[in-house]
């Protein structure tokens, strides 16, 4: 079961706080972030990884990526 | 599962890229550009002000090629990675003032974040202050990004509107083409140009163009930003975009060193002046803006080529607060700062607390 964070339309840093926060409250599971952009979407990645999270799944509609990261 | 690999955007492309700029920067200033101003984005973005006629401070005019290329470099490199994207809305005013604030504050300590680290690397003690003004200034930023501060989520816009930046800007440059400097004059056709000081002093229209643009495809491609790598540095202990700021100032320092451009020391340093706590408190409201805005103002320029019409509404806020700097006596020169820059330090720092302020979300997406 994926929580989801929707970071569309927002610029660095807070689709990386938003994810963060979450991964705090979580601590394990699945997370579902989606983002509109190229560049959110490497900054989400990188720090979920920076916090032990994996990206499991990556998938491009049109002009988002929904983001899977997991625990 | 990366699928196209940007190898600008991992750890050694920041490095590689922030390395690049301090060596070209460092060699701009060998070839005709101010003292530990190779690249200077507030100074340029003055500059370009001055040449259109917004403020007539004669010795700063001169429409700076860099600063044009790096939106079209930008704008090209956004295109062929499928990246450009028009986008805009968000809190499109608030930008505009923002814009205003980071260049009054940064013309009070003469220059950008990267005319700090290009400061630092010529041996400009004076520079140290502002650095410590830009880490304070990005902190108190970064309080705000924790209580929930937002300027609220931009739009999908039109083509048309994310193609305005670039068009804008390719006609700027049609006027540098149409209305050449002319020898001892200070005016051709509508660009105002400067005879003597800072303005007067630039490299050859090509090389500055072209590393402009060399600059505006690898900062795009890697997100290089001096802010964001102080902030991710406060905010996340994220080292990624600071790799690139340090490498700016360590390969610039090295280039200085190999050309004779180091002298260390407080006194007498190029545009430069030496009243620290103006130059702490100049830098500090410029950091806060910055930080507000959501990025440097050399990735404001890279964003607004990539379609971010938010991002171009910033520099728009920058070149008039520019004028305004310079109409106003707001800011600094080598004789010490301007008789209204304390006025326009303590006004600007209130605007940055009601942007903060008034934009914190109690109910987080």
């Amino acid at each position: 079961m994926s929580e989801i964070v929707d970071a569309r339309g927002l610029s660095c840093p807070q689709p990386v706080l938003l994810v963060m926060s979450k991964i705090k409250e979580k601590a394990s599971g699945e997370i579902e972030v989606i983002v509109d952009n190229e560049v959110s979407r490497e900054n989400v990645s990188r720090a979920a990884r920076a916090k032990g999270w994996e990206v499991r799944e990556e998938r491009r509609q049109g002009d988002e990526w929904h983001l899977i990261l997991g625990q | 599962m990366e699928k196209t690999r940007n190898l600008f955007a991992t750890g050694t492309g920041i490095i590689a890229v922030g390395a690049l700029i301090g060596v070209l920067a460092a060699l701009l200033q060998k070839l005709g550009n101010p003292g530990n101003m190779g690249i200077c984005v507030a100074c340029f973005d003055r500059d370009i002000a001055g040449a259109v006629g917004m403020h007539r401070a004669d010795v700063v005019q001169y429409l700076r090629p860099e600063i044009l290329g790096f939106v079209l470099g930008s704008f090209v490199a956004a295109l062929a990675a499928r990246e450009f994207k028009s986008r805009g809305g968000s809190a499109p005013l608030a930008r505009f003032v923002l814009g205003m604030t980071a260049m009054i504050g940064a013309l009070v300590f003469l220059g950008c974040p990267w005319r700090t680290l290009l400061r630092l690397a010529g041996g400009d003690g004076n520079a140290l202050l502002g650095l410590a003004g830009l880490v304070v200034g990005v902190w108190i930023g970064t309080l705000f990004f924790k209580q929930g501060y937002s300027l609220g989520r931009s739009q999908k816009q039109s083509f048309g509107t994310g193609l305005l930046m670039p068009l804008l800007i390719l006609g700027l440059l049609a006027l540098r083409f149409i209305y050449p400097p002319v020898e001892g004059q200070t005016q051709s056709g509508v660009l105002f140009y400067s005879a003597k000081g800072p303005g007067a002093a630039h490299a050859p229209l090509f090389i500055s163009l072209g590393i402009g643009l060399l600059v505006g495809f690898i900062a795009q491609r890697s997100r290089f930003c001096t802010m964001g790598a102080l902030r991710d540095l406060i905010l996340f202990r994220q080292w990624h975009l600071f790799s690139g700021f340090l490498a700016l100032l360590a390969a610039a320092l090295v280039t200085n060193l190999v050309l004779g451009q180091f002298h260390p020391g407080f006194e007498k340093q190029p545009v430069a002046h030496t009243q620290a706590f103006w130059n702490f408190a100049g830098m500090l409201v410029a950091g806060f803006s910055f930080a507000l805005a959501g990025g440097c103002p050399g990735r404001q320029l890279f964003m607004s080529g990539e379609g971010d019409a938010d991002a171009g509404v910033f520099v728009f806020g920058m070149i008039t607060g520019a004028a305004f700097a310079h109409n106003f006596g707001l800011a600094s020169s080598p004789a010490g700062i301007g008789p209204h820059g304390p006025a326009a330090v303590a006004v600007c720092l209130f605007f940055c607390l009601v942007i903060g302020f008034g934009n914190i979300e109690r109910t987080r997406a």
